[in-house]
Parts: structure tokens; sequence; C-alpha cells
């Protein structure tokens, strides 16, 4: 019982200690960005938001954080799309060489990124096609698939192929029932997935910085900043900022995403 | 009656694999048809070839006289009641219902009318608005049904559709699926591998096993009168007697049994006698010779075990002569669950009881 007790003891402050050094530099983020000091040091000097006003007014600025958007939503819904076909083909289809397929499909995730996006480059600049935001959501593309295809997989092995079978007998066309049911009892995955492939590309920086050319995504954009100390508390800013959006995004999809599982959800007896 | 499915010479292939046939078939408009046999005897193949999942890989099938190569299933005139029933969770049981309606494009009023009606026939008026993923096991058995017959279909194919409920639900789900059909007089296609399910529901029965129809016949004949000692097995209890001397002669055949003696029987129809053929007896076609009964034929034996069943009592008798025991079932009111192991006993048959089947 003694015994039990103390190592209850030890992993909760392992666990407490764990936490800690995990979050408390994101915690620090938002303290000096309302301190009244260019340089985040402690003690606090004062309150201000300054550095706050000065984000509203910098329009390189917006036009990093407009890119970062569009190449975010574009990579997501491309993602998510080619997902749904490739995960429909790995859990309804037989085909030969499907597992070379899908071992393809996953591969961006072990390859170092600093590889794929040198080697992305290379043959870009080689075809000679102009680096843009277009050339940074391919990118994105490759390595946001394999998180869709993982996501959506499970989402077709959770529901009952016969219901699609069911759609077809009933006389609907193919078209039909993906669009009656295959995509709404799929609505849990695809909100996944498309959340999680948009939160990829927001802060993907090492494709971003070398296919980008001249119009920089926030991240790239981030960097950039960091070799000015001054502009160093308006980053803190810009940071909490990124960090109150993903928490306020990431609760709306976690209350839909379960809503529509909530309707999916075959019962359990 | 007209043939409403003729199944010609199907076969279906996985790569190498035969999974089916050939297999040939007429069903009739308006017959209550089973498909029985143990799993992996390519029953569920069969149907969803009816159905239009899949297609043959050999032969064709055609339905109400028209060809169905090529058709999947939103062009046939069938529809399926799924063994997991594939009720969509995400509507209600209306919209369930009306589900394939929608395409029909058949007007609010009309459509609203033929779901209620739909609804009424399997006894789900007012369920209307409950949502798919909160039914019971039987109601949800309902909803596939009506969702399936609001279609108005010339075929209803069912896959196994009562082994997911329990004992007493899936008996009073067989008396009601049988009314249903007789009521509204269309074909039903079920696929069981419950033998009792296919001798109660059906017109006639198609045992199936490897991929192959052994027997398609009345349930009567196919208990009665089976042509294969597989498909005897398969259905029912069978004792499978030590025989010599079988002869057949016309219609007739005889045989000496040790332990029991000369006896006659007729031929089914059909009988192949060219293989080395089998006698049996079905346990319930020996009956126990009560103390102070006379009868003729007697068989004198030994009860060597007893098993009770509520309403009757399985007997395993051993007798000269015979290797095995025979299994006896005898109803309990005359005190067949009192017999003492060991005791003796003494049986008697009727005289066509026997049956001769190929091995």
């Amino acid at each position: 019982m003694r015994g039990s007790s103390i190592r209850k003891g030890v992993v909760t402050a392992y666990v407490a200690l764990y936490v800690a050094i995990l979050y408390f530099p994101v915690l620090l983020l938002p303290v000096f960005s309302v301190n009244d000091s260019a340089t985040p040091k402690l003690p606090l000097t004062g309150f201000t938001l300054k550095w706050y006003s000065g984000l509203a007014s910098n329009e390189t600025m917006h036009s990093a954080a407009w890119n970062s958007l569009l190449v975010g939503v574009s990579a997501a819904l491309l993602s998510t799309i080619l997902g749904i076909c490739a995960a429909r083909a790995i859990t309804r289809h037989q085909f030969t060489g499907k597992g070379v397929a899908s071992g393809l499909i996953m591969a961006p995730l072990i390859l170092p990124e600093i590889i794929i996006a040198i080697s992305l480059l290379v043959v870009l600049l080689s075809v000679g096609i102009e680096l843009s935001l277009l050339t940074v959501i391919l990118g994105h593309l490759l390595i946001c698939v394999p998180y869709s295809v993982t996501v959506l997989v499970s989402g077709f092995e959770g529901f009952d192929p016969s219901m699609e079978e069911a759609s077809r007998d009933l006389g609907e066309t193919t078209w039909g029932t993906l669009r009656r049911v295959t995509l709404p009892m799929l609505a849990p995955s695809i909100i996944s997935s498309l959340l999680v492939t948009f939160t990829i590309s927001l802060d993907e920086f090492i494709l971003a910085f070398f296919l980008s050319g001249t119009e920089p995504t926030l991240p790239v954009y981030i960097w950039g900043q960091l070799r000015f100390a001054a502009k160093l508390p308006n980053v803190l800013a810009l940071g909490s900022v990124m960090i109150a959006a993903s928490l306020v995004m990431l609760t709306v999809a976690e209350i839909v995403r379960r809503r529509a599982e909530a309707r999916t959800a075959a019962k359990t007896e | 009656m007209a043939e409403m499915i003729e199944i010609n010479q199907v076969e279906k292939h996985y790569g190498a694999f035969r999974a089916l046939g050939p297999v040939s078939a007429g069903i009739a408009e308006g017959e209550f048809f089973s498909l029985l046999g143990p799993s992996g005897c390519g029953k569920t193949t069969l149907l969803r070839l009816i159905g239009g999942f899949d297609e043959p890989t050999v032969g064709s099938i055609s339905i109400a006289g028209m060809d169905m190569s090529g058709k999947p299933a939103n062009m046939r005139p069938t529809n399926m009641v799924f063994q997991s029933y594939a009720i969509f969770p995400h509507l209600n049981v209306s919209e369930n219902v009306a589900y394939g309606l929608k395409r029909l494009r058949l007007g609010r009023e009309e459509e609203r009318r033929r779901v209620d009606q739909a609804l009424s026939q399997v006894e789900l008026s007012g369920l209307g608005p409950r949502m798919g993923n909160q039914l019971s096991g039987g109601q949800r058995q309902r909803v596939a049904l009506a969702r399936a017959l609001v279609m108005r279909p010339k075929v209803l194919l069912l896959d196994e559709p009562l082994s997911a409920l329990d004992k007493k639900l899936r008996e009073q789900m067989q008396v009601e699926l049988r009314h249903l059909q007789r009521q509204i007089g269309i074909t039903f296609v079920l696929v069981t591998h419950d033998q009792y399910e296919a001798l109660a529901m059906s017109d006639r029965i198609a045992v199936m096993f490897g991929g192959e129809i052994s027997q398609i016949a009345t349930p009567k004949d196919i208990y009665q009168s089976p042509l294969s000692r597989q498909v005897a097995d398969f259905l029912g209890g069978m004792n499978f007697l030590t025989a010599g001397n079988i002869a057949t002669a016309g219609e007739q055949f005889s045989a000496d049994i040790p332990g029991i003696g000369k006896v006659t029987g007729k031929l089914a129809a059909g009988t192949d006698t060219s293989t080395a053929p089998v006698i049996g007896i079905r346990p319930e076609r020996l009956r126990i010779v009560w103390e102070g009964e006379s009868a003729d034929p007697v068989i004198s034996g030994k009860v060597a075990d007893r098993h009770y069943f509520g309403e009757v009592t399985n007997l395993a008798v051993e007798i000269e002569g015979q290797e095995k025991r025979l299994s006896v079932v005898e109803t309990n009111d005359f005190g067949a669950d009192d017999i003492p192991i060991g005791s003796p006993v003494r049986l008697t048959y009727d005289k066509d009881a026997f049956v001769y089947m190929p091995n």
C-alpha cells in the first residue's frame, strides 16, 4: 500500500515536471508580448499593447498571414480530397501494387524534410517552374497527404461497407452514394483531416522557405524578423495571436467533429 | 408459375479460386426460396450475384425475363436486406425508408404515403422521426425490410436477416416474414445457415456445399428424402447404419442391417444409384416400445446415454451389430426422461422410415 502511494506521487511529480517544461516557454510568449520592454527579460517593466497595435499596421506581416491562410486552406482541401480517394481505394478495393502505393504515400513522413525541399527545388528550377505560393502548396501537399490518408483510412474502416452497397441497391448512383452516404458518414474524419493538414501547413517552415520565392508565408516571415532584435516583441505578439487562433479553431473543430460523430456513430449494444 | 429468376451455369472465381459453381436454378414468381448451407458454401456469393453487387465470372442470371449481365445493383428490380441491416445512422427512420424513393421524384405526398405504408407493413408506424442509430436490433431489421419493400422490388433478397436477433425474436420474425411474403406475393430469396429457419419459411430450399447446389426441393422432401449423405447430415440428425446386401429394384431398395434385420424402403425420386449408398433413419422415426405394449418389428438395445432437452429427450441406444449407437428422439410425455442409463430398451419404427442415400 505504502509503496504504491509513493510510486503514485513520483509519477504525478514526473508528469507535472514534464508538462511544465513542455508548456512553460509557450506561456512566456503572451506574458512578454504585453511587457513594456524591447527585450524579453525579467523583471517585467510594465503593461503595454503597443506590440499588438504595431502588428495591426504591419502590411508585410498581413500579406504573409494571408499567404499562409491561402496555402493552408488549399493544402488542407486538396490533401483531404486526395486522401478520400486514396483511403477509399485502400480500404474498399483489392489491386496489385496496393502495398507499394500506400508505402509511397506514407514515405514523406519518414524522409527528412530538408531533403524533400532541396529535391523539389532542384526539380522545379530545372523544369523551369517559377517559385510561388502554388509550389508551396504542392510541397505541403506531399507532407499533408499521409496524415489525411491515415485519418481517412480509419474513417472508412469505421463504417460498414454494406451501407454504400445498400445505397446502390436502393437505386442510387456512385456519385449519389458518395454524396448521400459516404461523405456524411466520413464527416468526422474529414473534419479531422482538414484540421490536421491546415495546422501542419500553417507552421511548416522548411518547404515554405525553399519554395515560396518572393511570397513568404508566416513562418518564413517570422524567421526573417528574428534577425532584428527590435522586432522581437512584435513577433511575440504575433505568436500569441497565433496560439489564441489555434485554440479557438481547435475547439470549434472538435465541437463540430463530435456532433458529426454522434450523428453517424452506430449504436453499440 | 413463371420463372422470376433464372440462374444459368453461373460460376464466380476469385483469382484461381472458384468460390461458386457451376450452379443453375430457377426461382418461381412469388416463391419463398432459401439458399441453405454451412459458411463458405457460396450461398452469400450467389445472392450477391443475383443482387448485382458482383458479376459472375461465367454464366448468366436473368430476372423477370431480362438478362442482368452488366447491370449493377441500382439497375435491377431487386432489393436487399443486409446481414448488418446497413441502416444509415445519420438519417432518421422515415429518411432511411424514403432513401430510394428520393430518386423517383414521386412528389412529397406520394412519397410520404408510401413510407407510411411500408412502416405500417413492418409494424413500425410512429417510429419515423427516430434516428437510425437509436434503434434496437429488431427495429433495425424492420427498417431494413421497409426500406427495401418500399421500392416495390420484383425480388427481395435477404442475407441472413435473422442471425443477429435472439432466439425468441428470431422465431417471431420467421412467422412474420413468411406472412409478409404471402401477403405481398413477391419472390423472396433468403440466405441462411440455419436449417430450421429454412425449413420453417421456405417454399423450396437449395442446399449448397463447396460452391455447388446439392439439392433443390421442398422442405419436406429435403428433410425426408435427402439425395445425399451430406444433405441428410446437414439437416437434422440422421443415424447412418452399418448395412449389407443393399439392393435396388425399380423404386424400391432393400438392405440387411445387423441388429435390425432386413429392411425395405422407397427410393426418393432422382436418387443416384450408381455410387456406393448408405442407409439411415432419422432419430425421431425410432420410437420406444413401453412395457405392456406390443410392436412389430422390434429392436432390442440398451440405453447408453441420455440428454434432456425440455420437450424431448435424446437417447443413445446400443444395439448388437451396430458400431455406432442409435440416436433416438422421444417426447417426454411417457417418461423417456426417466429411463435409467444402462437399462434395456425396445425400439420400433415405421416400415418407410429408412432412407437410401448415395454416400
